[in-house]
């Protein structure tokens, strides 16, 4: 026994040891941080934080400083939570040209800007896997628009946003062939038929509507990142790429052999003047369309048969590469316009580009050659200098106020903060762990609110409680506000976290709806008012025209459906308060449920496969008497002659409707 | 012409009917709610000839009790009030141009008369509704009614209510100080002379 224990103090001593050589995280943290996240129950954040999802599809809101998750907003996915995607008044949302497309991959975000600077009009969002980009309004909260990019695959340059809103873009990640044509894999063939394009969404100021105004032809490479400039570089777009060695397989490999791959700077006020005189080329295409009116709070898909390409091979003075260090990935540029921050995952080194610079390399076409016709700067004519052994993996450039640039470091795991005056580095801090993308409040805009830079990491590991194999992923908050940064806190994301945005919370939340003024419901199926409630036969469908307000649904017993119908529940919210949702589903819907906002219309659709009797419910716990909020629909035999009928309490609506 | 009106006393009387007329740019009364579910609260106004405020909510969240639904076509009192009022001031001018002090005194009992009946009605009005509930309820409690305060504070159930004047109210209050001052400066004003 005495043994036993003597191993045991040997075994811990090692144990104690080897932690002792280890730094611990925990240490990170000083004394006052809780304090600058604290928000006391009942107050609100200072900061709107949009997050994306990734391979949620979704866009999830977090308050800043406190990391509280307050909402996540459908967007590229299904979501039986709220019915997104599953009721027929959104089911358009996600179609796309090859049909109904319930998932997708979501990574970056941009929230409208005027002169540079948040206006909180509209968030927009990319799809990476079904190229699309998608508008967000932000008195509502809800995906308004959804638009897919034909020509393309792996939408991951995208949704970054012009200085005054005038363009999205949507650059290919996996360059394909034009037209979707069906070619063979082989180097050959990728080197001849394989094209990567940037299209430019254009954004209508009033209604925020999305169009593709024009796309720009390119060599197929991978492009990977973007930024518009401003201030003195707007009407430009910088792109960063890799895969200039136009490998088709093994990329990992392939496509790391160039010392230098680009950034691609693009003229897109050339481009503009190119369309206006007709130098665009029109091409026959099909895609999608998708908006939702707020009115009819239903979706309409327009399928769209054309799109202008410019091809800058014959388009002179439109686009420019400039090279840049081992496989570029962030590609940032400063809240003055002025610099170009490509990060080169591979490279031991950021390279800063001067806008005046380039401008001035193109003056005197000062090229070291060219990249399929198009003309490469001279990588030292376009530089301002390069940030020395900053770290290992840089990804990622964000911005404060104050001339300080905030670098995201893969590998070694860290931010990096450096002075843009001097390109030295300030300070570092570890992350938890392997970040990729970074944030600061505003630090993409020409004023950057500062303050925090938010991490968002790919691994989590031992930083929660273990959940099994499959572990969230997380983001963690820090202070930049005096010279070195602070560690505040970390908590997890829903699905994986790639980009982010953030605007102060004055800027919108007095514009939040309520709820939806049920005079302006125009819904084709609407019921304003239990007398307008009835049920009606079309051949096999059957349309409900119900409504909802505490504590009854009406009609709430329905006779009359039978096997082989295709029953169409339209619920109307008559509530006219706040905060104050019905839920609506019945047994064995092989959908979801419906979330239905006061004012507003949602429609379920309901196959039955037997008869019987189905029971149906109102799903939010609305009032004391929620649970009574329930009926029945009767199910006859297909053929059979049950009359229709319904009714609610003493009220014979089918009397009513009669009449 | 002892019996006649004081300058001042000529002049409240256009006063008086100044107050009187707020009444049909403000809401008289005020009845306030609050409720954990309401934290920002919930009101309605009461106006010498309509209702505003949050009558539907109100009406949505009764149901549950049995009160019955708030409608405007209901009260009658909406169509005299604007009459009676009018008439009290078209009144006031008969009473400016006999200039008599009875005539005054007169005028001032008809607006304590009008004052009171109101109140009376409003109460009536409110014992109805807070009493006279549907049989058939989902919630009763046994003992249980909901007048809402004539004015003051009262809690019920989950509720808690405020009940008092709103601008035109208050208007409609200072007139009355006004006329019972003027009457008091001018039945001490015809004592001093009779003396």
């Amino acid at each position: 026994m005495k043994r036993f224990s003597l191993i045991l103090i040997a075994v811990g001593a090692i144990v104690f040891a080897q932690s002792c050589k280890m730094k611990t995280t925990e240490a990170a943290v000083s004394g006052d941080a809780a304090s600058k996240v604290y928000v006391a129950p009942g107050k609100y954040d200072e900061f709107y934080n949009f997050v994306s999802g990734g391979f949620s599809g979704q866009v999830s809101v977090y308050g800043l400083p406190s990391g509280r998750l307050l909402k996540v907003i459908p967007v590229f996915s299904q979501n039986p939570e709220n019915g997104y995607g599953y009721n027929e008044e959104t089911k358009p949302m996600l179609q796309t040209s090859h049909g109904f497309i319930p998932w997708d991959d979501e990574h970056h975000l941009a929230l409208s800007v005027t002169n540079g600077e948040h206006d909180g009009r509209w968030l927009f969002a990319n799809a990476n896997n079904t190229p699309r980009v998608a508008r967000i309004d932000l008195k509502t909260f809800k995906t308004v628009e959804v638009l897919e990019i034909p020509n393309s695959g792996g939408n991951h340059s995208s949704p970054f946003i012009t200085e005054n809103s005038e363009y999205i873009i949507a650059g290919t990640r996996f360059s394909v062939p034009i037209a979707e044509q069906e070619v063979a894999l082989t180097a050959e063939s990728f080197k001849a038929n394989f094209k990567s394009t940037v299209s430019f969404v254009g954004i209508n100021q009033q209604t925020g509507n999305m169009g593709i105004s024009f796309q720009i032809v390119l060599p197929g490479v991978d492009l990977d990142l973007a930024r518009a400039g401003k201030g003195p570089s707007h009407g430009w777009f910088f792109l960063s790429c890799y895969n200039s060695e136009q490998a088709n397989t093994l990329k990992e490999v392939n496509s790391s052999q160039k010392d230098k791959d680009f950034i691609v700077a693009i003229n897109w006020k050339k481009a503009e003047e190119y369309v206006k005189a007709g130098k665009g080329r029109k091409m026959t295409t099909e895609y999608y369309h998708n908006v939702l009116n707020e009115e009819t709070h239903t979706a309409t898909s327009n399928i769209m048969k054309e799109v202008i390409t410019l091809d800058p091979n014959e388009l002179k003075d439109m686009v420019y590469f400039i090279p840049c260090p081992k496989s570029p990935h962030g590609c940032d540029v400063n809240p003055t316009g002025e610099y170009i921050v490509g990060s080169g995952k591979l490279a031991a080194l950021i390279p800063v580009f001067s806008f005046d610079k380039i401008q001035k390399a193109i003056a005197a076409k000062t090229f070291e050659g060219d990249y399929h016709g198009i003309p490469v700067i001279k990588y030292e004519a376009a530089l301002h200098g390069e940030v020395k052994k900053p770290g290992l993996g840089p990804l990622h450039t964000e911005f404060d106020a104050k001339g300080n640039a905030y670098t995201s470091f893969f590998v070694s795991s860290e931010i990096v903060k450096w002075s843009l005056k001097d390109l030295t580095v300030l300070d570092r801090v570890p992350t938890y762990y392997s970040i990729g993308h970074l944030m600061v409040p505003g630090g993409d805009t020409k004023s950057p609110y500062g303050k925090y830079v938010v991490a968002y990491n790919k691994i989590t590991k031992d930083r929660y409680l273990p959940t099994g194999p499959e572990l969230t992923q997380s983001a963690q908050l820090y202070s930049i506000e005096g010279d070195k940064m602070q560690l505040l806190l970390d908590y997890p994301t829903i699905g994986e976290p790639h980009y982010a945005q953030a605007i102060l919370a004055d800027k919108i939340k007095g514009q939040s709806v309520k709820f939806y003024d049920i005079n302006h419901n125009k819904h084709p199926y609407l019921a304003k008012g239990e007398k307008e409630t009835k049920v009606v036969r079309e051949g096999n469908k059957v349309h409900v025209y119900m409504t909802a307000i505490r504590s009854h649904l009406t009609p709430d017993n329905i006779e009359g459906v039978r096997v082989g119908d295709e029953v169409y529940f339209h619920i109307t919210n008559l509530e006219q308060d706040w905060d104050i949702p019905h839920g609506f589903a019945v047994k064995h819907a092989d959908n979801a449920e419906l979330l239905i906002m006061p004012g507003e219309t949602n429609t379920l659709k309901f196959v039955p496969k037997k008869s019987g009797i189905y029971p149906f419910y109102c799903t939010d716990f609305c009032s004391a008497l929620h649970q009574e909020m329930q009926g029945y629909l009767r199910v006859s035999p297909a053929g059979s002659n049950t009359p229709l009928k319904w009714y609610m309490g003493k009220q014979d609506t089918t009397a009513v409707a009669a009449k | 012409m002892k019996n006649k009106l004081s300058l001042g006393g000529r002049i409240s009387i256009f006063l008086v009917i100044a107050c009187i007329a707020t009444l049909w740019f403000f809401p008289m009364w005020r009845i306030d709610l609050a409720a954990p579910q309401y934290p920002e609260g919930i009101y309605m106004n009461i106006w010498i000839n309509h209702l505003s405020g949050d009558v539907e909510i109100i009406n949505g969240l009764n149901h549950y009790i049995g009160m019955k639904t708030i409608h405007e076509e209901d009260f009658k009192e909406f169509v005299y009030l604007p009459i009676v009022l009018g008439s009290f001031c078209g009144l006031g001018l008969l009473v400016f141009f006999w200039n008599r002090r009875i005539g005054y005194y007169i005028w001032t009992s008809i607006f304590l008369l009008i004052a009171a009946i109101s109140m009376y009605d409003f109460w009536k009005w409110e014992y109805d509704y807070g009493h006279n509930l549907d049989p058939t309820a989902p919630i009763k409690v046994p003992g249980m009614a909901y007048q809402p305060p004539l004015i003051g504070y009262k809690k019920m159930l989950n509720f808690e209510a405020l009940s008092q004047p709103d601008i035109g109210g208050w208007f409609y209050i200072i007139a009355g100080g006004i006329l019972v001052g003027v009457c008091f400066y001018e039945w001490k004003r015809s004592k001093k002379k009779m003396a």
